[in-house]
């Protein structure tokens, strides 16, 4: 049980104009799966193995239960990190690989066979002993690295995007056993994602990391339903974004006006968003638009349109048994539901709404439900 | 003759392995073909060398010696004749020199394998540079140099001077071997809980082994074959293996000359007999040989 501080944590890299890592602050309670959130580049990597002491940060500080632990070598801070390629050593079969850290500490021989023993059957690959990596499914081998790294009781886990290289089917159960295993042992947590999803699903909080910074740590509720501004909106994704002036209880818009009593402003410029799903077709009443349908398409569970109002494209997911009468090039209504806007505060230059309209970010895929 | 008997036992070993693709019928015919290749050109040669080294009598229409005698072998073992401080000497020196290479070779070899930084180029091609230029002119260059510093007529000038010719082959094949490395296996052992010593120990070495064993053979065989340069440096006074079996040779000794190239034949293929284990590919499963 250990909770790990960062403050103001940063790391530059030569011949980089812009800090890869630049005066990050976060506590990360102890015992929680925390999830360090963004796409390729944005340091979370960086930030991941400067707490594994395999990079030495420029400036700022790592505590563990309040201790600082940057001055201390990676092999004596207790914080185990097992990498994205699993790295399974390929000369030694599985039994060598699993006890390397209990070798490294002098354990002895038959408490070694013993611990090795339990921590197979713990990710459920008993008997696997005598093998070599090699013969190892890639799913074998993740869980191979992750007993690997959970035999020396770390007091902090540290997971490089432990579900990228599998299948479907097998990131499913990959996670069922993280979240499994994490709640047993109760470990301090850290994972590193660009995927949103498996950010939420896996995880008790998110810090989401966007070019080095903190954008925002918080549940997964909290970005999927009060994101802190229209960029965490866009990388969580599958939002509509309408911009407008917000006076406290009313969005006007180039296409109408909204009720929109939930927002994170008091009033000025700001940003309607609402999330495909609560878009609703044919809806009647108040709130509502006409639109022309562009295209649309059926995946079974859900049907998917996009919509032209006025100039702005608007996603919306339907039950599509509600919705299967409707062509392309039709003009419907589309109702949003007050309850579901959410008013942004119109982002700064750079930032720019209509840079990545909803429907050309394919992120707002992702969101999607079952969409794979 | 014993760096090309290496360089043709690894061909083998590449040959079986695409043969094994094909058909078996095929393929025992092309392994076939390749052991009897292998024997007439490798084997077959040393056999009138080991029947001149018994020989007393062997005269031209004969097809075996007349007579026979352990004269030769006598003379060679005679503590009178400096064939085992000859042997003794070459030892030495193509095991430091081998022992240096790889304190030099490794962590250049990285260097050149794993990292990017300004001038490298420029460094490879220095380092390759002994291979290009002829022995001789680099090695009457470094002689006027040794004689400056004393190093000249000594042990220690021969074992630096082996150096030229060895030196390039480890760090090519060290940095072929770290071409093909993944230093992260070295943070994961790290993070495990190896220091860094032990982390050299039981994953770096592990890794790179069979690069070092292959770099090892060939800087040794270099060393131990090296005649122009322990000539010139050692000024007569260093006497190694080849020197005598340069002198025999040229004296028309045919028995006593063959005796020696018996004897310096056998540490060669000794080494590659004790290292062919860590020639097959499947060691190098995280550092294959890379280049070679």
């Amino acid at each position: 049980m250990t909770n790990v501080t960062l403050s103001k944590l940063t790391k530059e890299f030569e011949g980089k104009a812009d800090p890869s890592v630049d005066h990050i602050d976060l506590e990360i309670e102890s015992g929680k799966l925390t999830a360090l959130l963004g796409p390729s580049g944005c340091g979370k990597t960086t930030t991941m193995r400067m707490i594994a002491g395999l990079l030495r940060p420029t400036s700022g500080d790592i505590k563990f239960d309040g201790k600082s632990i940057v001055s201390i070598a990676p092999e004596r801070r207790g914080a185990v990190m097992v990498f994205q390629n699993y790295l399974l050593f390929p000369y030694m079969t599985i039994r060598e690989n699993v006890s390397f850290g209990l070798k490294m500490r002098g354990v002895s021989k038959t408490e070694t066979r013993q611990r090795v023993g339990e921590m197979l059957d713990l990710v459920q690959l008993p008997g696997l002993e005598d093998r070599m990596p090699k013969q190892l499914s890639g799913g074998q081998q993740q869980r191979v690295a992750l007993a690997r790294a959970l035999i020396v009781k770390p007091k902090v886990l540290l997971l490089d995007e432990p579900l990228s290289n599998l299948d479907a089917h097998l990131r499913d159960e990959m996670r069922e056993l993280i979240r499994r295993l994490q709640g047993e042992l109760k470990i301090t947590t850290i994972f590193v994602t660009h995927d949103q999803e498996e950010a939420a699903v896996l995880s008790d909080k998110i810090a989401l990391i966007l070019r080095g910074s903190l954008q925002h740590f918080g549940t997964p509720e909290e970005y999927f339903e009060r994101p802190g501004s229209v960029e965490i909106a866009r990388f969580f994704g599958g939002v509509n974004f309408i911009p407008g002036t917000y006076d406290g209880s009313v969005i006007a818009t180039s296409v109408g006006k909204f009720s929109a009593p939930r927002s994170s402003i008091t009033s000025g410029e700001g940003v309607l968003t609402i999330r495909p799903e609560a878009v609703e077709i044919s809806g009647e009443g108040g709130n509502s638009v006409q639109g022309r349908v562009v295209s649309h398409v059926y995946a079974g569970r859900y049907a998917r349109f996009l919509i032209d109002v006025g100039n702005i494209r608007i996603e919306a997911v339907s039950d599509p048994k509600r919705v299967s009468q409707i062509a392309d090039g039709e003009m419907v209504s589309l109702r949003f539901d007050p309850n579901e806007i959410w008013v942004l505060a119109q982002p700064t230059e750079g930032n720019g709404v209509d840079r990545g309209a909803p429907e050309g970010g394919n992120r707002s895929v992702a969101s999607v439900p079952g969409d794979e | 003759m014993t760096m090309s008997a290496q360089l043709a036992v690894e061909g083998d070993a590449g040959m079986k392995g695409r043969v094994a693709g094909r058909g078996a019928g095929r393929a025992s015919t092309l392994r076939w073909v390749v052991i009897i290749g292998l024997l007439a050109f490798l084997i077959a040669p040393i056999i009138p060398l080991i029947l001149w080294s018994f020989s007393f009598r062997w005269t031209f229409p004969n097809l075996l010696p007349t007579e026979y005698s352990m004269r030769a072998w006598e003379a060679v073992a005679s503590p009178t004749n400096d064939v085992l401080l000859a042997t003794w000497n070459s030892t030495v020196i193509a095991v430091v020199v081998t022992a240096l290479s790889i304190l030099i070779g490794v962590p250049a070899g990285r260097a050149l394998g794993l990292y990017k930084f300004p001038g490298k180029r420029l460094v490879e091609l220095v380092i390759v540079a002994p291979i290009i230029v002829p022995t001789l002119a680099v090695a009457l260059g470094m002689h006027t140099l040794f004689i400056r510093y004393g190093l000249s007529n000594s042990l220690i000038g021969v074992i630096v001077v082996h150096l030229i010719p060895a030196l390039p082959y480890m760090i090519l094949v060290m940095a072929g071997v770290f071409a093909n490395y993944d230093a992260a296996f070295e943070s994961q052992a790290r993070s495990l809980g190896a220091n860094a010593f032990k982390t050299q120990r039981f994953v770096t070495i592990p890794a790179i082994m069979p690069g070092l064993v292959v770099g090892s053979l060939f800087t040794f065989l270099i060393s131990w074959s090296e005649y122009v340069l322990t000539l010139l440096v050692g000024g007569g006074q260093v006497i190694t293996l080849p020197l005598l079996l340069f002198n025999f040779a040229r004296s028309g000794d045919n028995a006593i000359a063959g005796a020696l190239a018996v004897v310096f034949i056998v540490p060669g293929i000794l080494v590659l007999v004790f290292t062919s284990k860590h020639l097959s590919s499947g060691q190098a499963a995280m550092g294959g040989t890379g280049a070679l």
